[in-house]
């Protein structure tokens, strides 16, 4: 038991340093440029010159990969930060007014946002204001915004009947002081784990809509489009769908890993568990 | 008579840290044999090892006999069935030790299905009888209800009804009415004494409080740090208490700080006709929701430098009536006033008034943010100061020497200090403004009875030399005697019975107060003087 929960994170952490990587070397350096069409080397197979080969159009399959790395990753934490920066005020908010009118307005709000089904909502602002890699981070995180307010009103709640909170109020301490001070760090961990966990549904939104138009516009490469591109071509050439899905089916993986470990890690109850 | 379970050099640790260091026992049927001693002394575990339930890596050894056969040397699976069928235990907390999601009748059937001991109709009948037995008739308490439908005696009595479900020979009470009032406990050790005698089966009675076991054990032993230092059948161990830890366990816990009176006739704190409603879950759709009366009519007059007692139990209004007195929730009719000024809920309550009046809580594990050092901790009362003292450091220093902590505890997190300090540190806390009142709300409760002493001391100590008034709510009638000067009996909201605090626990007058002091466990008088003279 001991040993195994920090090895999963590891194992998480390794996985998501690697893609984390390849992106910030994407902004340096790649082997060939992704924007520059080459039809002679047109689906080349693995060589030394293209390690994981060329696609359709003969550009080099790992500096796409790595290109769509740093997108999927923008986009991922750019929505998460939305949903954190939005949802965590809303829900501290309605956790020190718990039960008034303010409260139920901020949570039915969350409610009427969860009834939606995400994707659709994504598709009509895409469709609204046109598909974009920035269109479909705001679209991401405003669902991002009531899974972290229901998060931290629901952390924040078990924390305001403590003692060291009626202590701070003996000390005159206002609701939105008390939450900045006590409650926000506090929660804290719990946030980062659920932070861990939406961006791993980021990178997993991003892709589905990228896989339907709505992402990043070419010549972007992201690796939701670069599958979408493939699936013609699933039979003569299934490498080129192999690879931006194995990517993107690692990088959740190891964001769930991460946060699991996290977890398990940051959970006082746990932690006392394991002593 | 020979011994049912024997224990023969028990030890055990956990993660390579001694717990338990041979400690040996023997208890027969018919017979309880009360097991005594602090937090952290093993006694919980000594039980925990006998039923083998221990916690991850724990290793035991030694030997634990049950009618002469080692279950040291069973499998798990042989354990299982000598669970509940052989042996049982209850604990201090019966709302976790019961499902909340199934019926009583039904968490006491499965005792009886899971060992094969009955079909599920049957078992039902013997469970309603069990429940019978240990006093929840089904015509009075249906035995269709839940958990939370019950008050926490009840829930202890159905837990006691799955424990003997299957008349099991051994029944270890692990603290069985330590969180329960001091009326409920009598009514609970009563039923376990009856089972003993009726039933015939063994009770090891696990407690850190001398007088319940002085009333109800055969034999006591008195655990310190994994080792039993003194063992006896509970007369002559009582009268004679040849061991220092013994003594000084007894002492502690009759123990009378040292007072000088300080209190004076003017008035600080004076409530009148304070009222506190609560809005419960509305029966009907329509029309007003039925209310609850938390505090009912309540007065009464804290003097300056006094020292006075609130006594009741749980739900009869003291914490919300200490929530009321801090400005922390509006009242509903009737006023308090502080020093002539009005004490009035939320922001309208002006800072000036409230740094004169702090708290210190029962749980020193959560008064505190896990997250902030001590010296921020005990500096946070500044916020209530128009400007911060020029050197707070200063201050947080003096106060925590005041209380007998040392200045370098500033820099540590909370968790580096046992519950003494931290109960000390609280203190700090509340005198770091010089406050004229100090509300305790059940602030010795939780300490083991030689660190409750030290507490009590120091509590007399800090209102002789600084003048403030305490207002020490409490359901223990020892704490009450040893710190008050005058104190106030609640029950169910209203105020029934106030006086001199000697007058009132010697003589009183009202007879919930005399039920309140009957019900509190006492170590029998004779015993005393045989042990003083």
């Amino acid at each position: 038991m001991r040993a195994r929960l920090p090895l999963q994170f590891l194992i998480g952490a390794a996985i998501f340093a690697a893609f984390a990587l390849a992106a910030l070397v994407s902004f340096l350096w790649v082997p060939h440029d992704v924007t520059a069409l080459n039809i002679a080397a047109k689906l080349a197979p693995p060589s030394r010159e293209y390690p994981l080969g060329t696609d359709h159009f003969g550009r080099d399959m790992l500096s796409m990969l790595m290109v769509g790395a740093r997108t999927s990753i923008a986009v991922a934490i750019l929505a998460v930060g939305i949903g954190m920066l939005a949802g965590v005020p809303l829900g501290l908010w309605a956790a020190a007014r718990r039960g008034s009118l303010i409260d139920e307005i901020i949570m039915r709000g969350n409610d009427l946002v969860f009834a939606f089904p995400s994707l659709v909502i994504a598709i009509l602002i895409t469709a609204v204001f046109g598909p974009s890699a920035t269109n479909a981070i705001i679209a991401i995180g405003i669902f991002n915004i009531p899974v972290f307010a229901r998060v931290s009103r629901g952390a924040a709640l078990s924390l305001w009947t403590r003692d060291f909170i009626m202590a701070a109020r003996v000390a005159g301490k206002r609701a939105f002081r008390i939450s900045l001070e006590h409650i926000l760090p506090n929660i804290a961990n719990v946030l980062i784990v659920q932070g861990t966990i939406q961006f791993s549904l980021g990178i997993l939104a991003e892709a589905g809509l990228s896989y339907v138009g709505l992402g990043a516009q070419p010549p972007t490469p992201s690796w939701g489009r670069m599958l979408a591109e493939a699936q013609t071509m699933i039979y003569t050439a299934p490498r080129l769908a192999i690879l931006p899905g194995l990517a993107i089916v690692l990088a959740v993986l190891g964001l769930n890993l991460m946060g699991d470990g996290l977890r398990d890690l940051l959970d006082p109850r746990l932690r006392r568990a394991r002593q | 008579m020979t011994a049912m379970i024997e224990a023969r050099g028990l030890s055990l640790a956990i993660h390579a840290t001694p717990i338990l260091r041979g400690v040996s026992f023997a208890l027969r049927e018919g017979e309880t044999f009360g097991l005594v001693g602090e937090s952290g002394s093993g006694k919980s575990m000594t039980a925990l090892s006998l039923m083998r339930l221990l916690p991850e890596g724990a290793e035991a050894s030694g030997e634990i006999l049950l009618d002469g056969r080692d279950l040291m040397a069973l499998g798990e699976a042989e354990m299982c069935d000598l669970r509940g069928r052989e042996m049982a235990m209850i604990s201090q907390e019966p709302m976790t030790a019961l499902n909340p999601v199934q019926t009583i009748a039904d968490q006491v059937a499965e005792t009886l299905i899971v060992h094969g001991a009955a079909r599920p109709r049957e078992a039902r009948r013997i469970a309603l009888e069990r429940l019978a037995r240990v006093g929840l008739p089904p015509d009075a308490i249906p035995p269709d209800r839940y958990p939370h439908e019950l008050s926490g005696g009840q829930r202890q009595r159905v837990a006691i009804a799955m424990a003997i479900a299957l008349r099991p020979r051994l029944l270890i009470a692990d603290e069985p009415t330590t969180a329960l009032d001091v009326t409920t406990q009598a009514q609970i050790l009563a039923l376990l004494k009856g089972l003993v005698r009726e039933e015939g089966m063994g009770l090891m009675l696990i407690t850190h409080d001398l007088a319940v076991v002085a009333g109800m054990a055969d034999r006591v032993a008195v655990m310190q740090e994994g080792w039993i230092v003194e063992e006896g059948d509970t007369e002559s161990l009582f009268t004679r208490m040849r061991h220092p830890y013994t003594r000084a366990l007894f002492e502690a816990s009759a123990h009378q700080p040292e007072r000088r009176a300080t209190a004076r006739a003017e008035p600080l704190l004076v409530a009148e006709d304070v009222v506190r409603e609560y809005r419960m879950p509305g029966l009907r759709l329509f029309g007003p929701a039925p209310r609850f009366r938390a505090v009912d009519h309540v007065s009464f007059t804290i003097h300056k430098g006094e020292s006075l007692g609130l006594v009741g139990e749980s739900g009869c209004g003291k914490s919300t009536l200490t929530r009321a007195l801090l400005g922390l929730d509006p009242i509903d009719g009737g006023r308090i006033r502080l020093g002539g000024e009005e004490i009035t809920a939320g922001r309208h309550m002006p800072a000036r008034l409230r740094r004169r009046m702090q708290v210190v809580f029962q749980d020193p594990y959560a008064s505190f943010d896990p997250r902030w050092k001590v010296g921020r901790l005990v500096a946070e009362p500044f916020h209530l100061l128009e400007t911060p003292p020029e050197d707070p450091g200063a201050r947080v220093a003096e106060v925590l020497a005041d209380v007998g902590l040392p200045a370098d505890a500033t820099d540590r997190y909370i968790h580096e200090f046992s519950g003494g300090q931290r109960q000390r540190i609280a203190i700090a806390r509340a005198l770091v403004l010089s406050p004229d009142l100090v509300i305790l709300d059940e602030a010795v409760s939780a300490l083991d009875v030689s660190i409750r002493a030290q507490i009590l001391d120091l509590l007399a100590d800090l209102q002789a030399r600084l003048g403030l008034a305490w207002l020490f709510i409490s359901h223990d009638l020892n704490v009450v005697r040893a710190i008050t000067d005058r104190v106030l009996v609640m029950q169910a909201g209203r105020i029934v019975e106030e006086g001199q605090t000697e007058r009132v626990l010697t003589a009183p007058e009202h007879p919930y107060t005399q039920t309140l002091i009957k019900a509190a466990p006492q170590i029998p008088a004779a015993w005393r003087k045989a042990l003083h003279g």
